[in-house]
């Protein structure tokens, strides 16, 4: 098995109250699906959409956002998988892509050796 | 842990209460901003870290937080709830203030106030219902328009004025102010048309029927628990709510068609509901008005304790309807008082009644005029004259589910005045 870390983009605000929860609802069954079939190493964590960005040999300190919103990673997981099209086979199912600019990178992790 | 249905919803009334009290009801907008806020927050840890043991306190938490930091920024620059003010601008009074604004009693008194402030005579009923579910029972405006079966646009358009006028009151209604008694009533008239609209709704949802019907119920309860508006008439609003939502479940058959009232199968009618309704009928009658939600919901009661059609009291019913139709006279009771009269003394007597309606062209365009009509024909054994009736009523019907019904029973009409021909034996 190897490992690889799906970054999650792309954010909109739910329409409401009811339409949020179903959207979670369904991040949780196919979190729980792949937990379930072994396929999560760490379920990692929401990153805040603001922060700082140090840069440069001046250490140049910067207010978020760095990106376009839509570009911005808004979250990431662990997933173990027995290679790269099966990881990316497993992303597909994210309710992510119910947003217009929804994406999932999925990038391996390297190993030594 | 698993939240409960609808939980998002059912918190936002009680955030946005707790806010509005903070920011004063000119910031409504606001109030609704943190509460998006705070749930968009939740649902991004929820759904990957999981729900947590007590997610209302969570989301309380989220709110409040975001309340603190949103009036230090801004108390400057924006005039908050003018009785919190002194209150707001030292750092000493601030979080007790906030904190205060956030136990069930007082959002519970603030949901009150918002109830009566959405039914500002200003108002036409359709904005005060579509008000009351957007702010108390945090439906967006998709969710609204689904229900009552209109454009998103016109929804949204009827909440933006509705909020217009709610900010220009500048506070909400407060329960002792001098029009309590007649805004209480029309608070009552808003929620029975909420339920209304669940009850007799067009959409073959079921669900989204039920909801708007559980809605209505829990503001209605809600004005039970406050001694002021407790008054016998809530009592009897909840009750027939209770006693009509109690039938819900038989009022859709297997195909999700309408099945009237003779046809329900009443083993599925929901008998909690009923025992819950007939208790609040009781408490109801401790005054010594009875008022239209009285009489409704005791011949919503009748039906209620008959196992069926022939075993109905309809000398009760229609001597309910007699009097419902002094106190509220209306062709549509009238109607209904005339079906009643046809199950006691049979259809003759019934179409006499429905003859002797005085104002029936009001009913010119209700489809169920020339239906009960075309029942009444059919029950006589005049086929031909009952298919015409349906045939007006098809034409009537306000939507596909009142057609279908129709239509269903112009089929039988028709069959009924021309019997196919035997096959061969």
């Amino acid at each position: 098995m190897a490992e690889f870390v799906y970054l999650y983009r792309g954010n909109r605000p739910p329409q409401s109250p009811e339409d949020g929860q179903q959207r979670m609802q369904r991040w949780m069954t196919w979190l729980k699906e792949l937990t379930d079939r072994g396929h999560v190493k760490d379920p990692g964590h929401p990153l805040e959409r603001s922060g700082k960005l140090v840069s440069g040999k001046a250490r140049t300190v910067t207010d978020a956002p760095f990106a376009e919103a839509k570009d911005v990673i808004g979250g990431y997981t662990l997933v173990e998988a027995a290679d790269l099209a099966q990881a990316t086979t497993l992303a597909s199912g994210c309710p992510i892509f119910e947003i217009a600019e929804g994406t999932v990178e999925i990038r391996p992790v390297m190993r030594m050796g | 842990m698993e939240l409960g249905d609808h939980f998002f919803r059912r918190e936002s009334g009680r955030l946005v209460a707790a806010l509005t009290r903070i920011f004063g009801v000119h910031n409504l907008a606001l109030a609704e901003d943190v509460v998006q806020d705070a749930f968009c927050r939740a649902l991004e840890v929820w759904k990957v870290r999981g729900v947590p043991d007590n997610p209302a306190a969570w989301l309380m938490a989220a709110a409040r937080h975001r309340a603190l930091d949103v009036v230090r920024r801004e108390r400057t620059a924006r005039t908050f709830a003018p009785e919190l003010t002194r209150w707001l601008e030292s750092e000493w009074t601030l979080a007790p203030v906030v904190d205060e604004s956030f136990t069930s009693a007082v959002i519970r008194d603030e949901q009150l106030r918002m109830m009566f402030s959405c039914c500002h005579p200003s108002l036409p009923e359709e904005a005060q219902i579509a008000l009351i579910l957007n702010v108390l029972c945090g439906f967006g405006a998709s969710e609204v328009a689904t229900a009552f079966l209109t454009s998103r646009a016109a929804v949204e358009k009827r909440i933006t004025r509705g909020k217009k006028a709610l900010a220009n009151a500048e506070r909400l209604f407060d329960l002792s102010d001098d029009d309590f008694g007649a805004r209480l009533a029309s608070v009552r008239a808003a929620l029975y048309l909420l339920f209304n609209e669940g009850y007799h709704s067009a959409s073959s949802e079921t669900a989204v029927r039920a909801e708007l019907c559980d809605e209505a119920i829990r503001l209605t309860s809600m004005l039970l628990e406050t001694e002021a508006t407790a008054e016998p008439a809530t009592f009897a609003l909840a009750a027939l709510m209770c006693l009509h939502a109690a039938r819900l479940p038989a009022r859709l058959d297997a195909h999700g068609d309408l099945s009237s009232l003779p046809d329900q199968d009443r083993s599925r009618w929901n008998r909690a509901l009923i025992d819950r309704g007939l208790a609040l009928l009781e408490q109801a009658s401790c005054g010594s008005v009875a008022t239209a939600y009285h009489l409704e919901a005791a011949i919503a009661a009748v039906h209620a304790g008959s196992p069926s059609i022939a075993s109905t009291n309809w000398d009760a019913i229609v001597e309910l309807y007699d009097r419902l139709l002094k106190l509220t006279p209306s062709p549509v009771v009238a109607l209904n008082r005339a079906v009643a009269v046809a199950q006691r003394d049979g259809p003759d007597a019934g179409l006499a009644a429905i003859r002797a309606i005085p104002d029936a062209d009001r009913l010119r365009d209700y489809p169920f005029y020339p239906a009960a009509i075309g029942e009444l024909e059919l029950r006589r054994g005049d086929a031909a004259s009952a298919a015409r009736a349906f045939a007006a009523a098809v034409g009537l019907a306000r939507n596909p589910l009142e057609r279908r019904f129709l239509e269903r029973r112009l089929r039988t009409a028709e069959t009924t005045s021309h019997p196919a021909p035997a096959g061969p034996a």
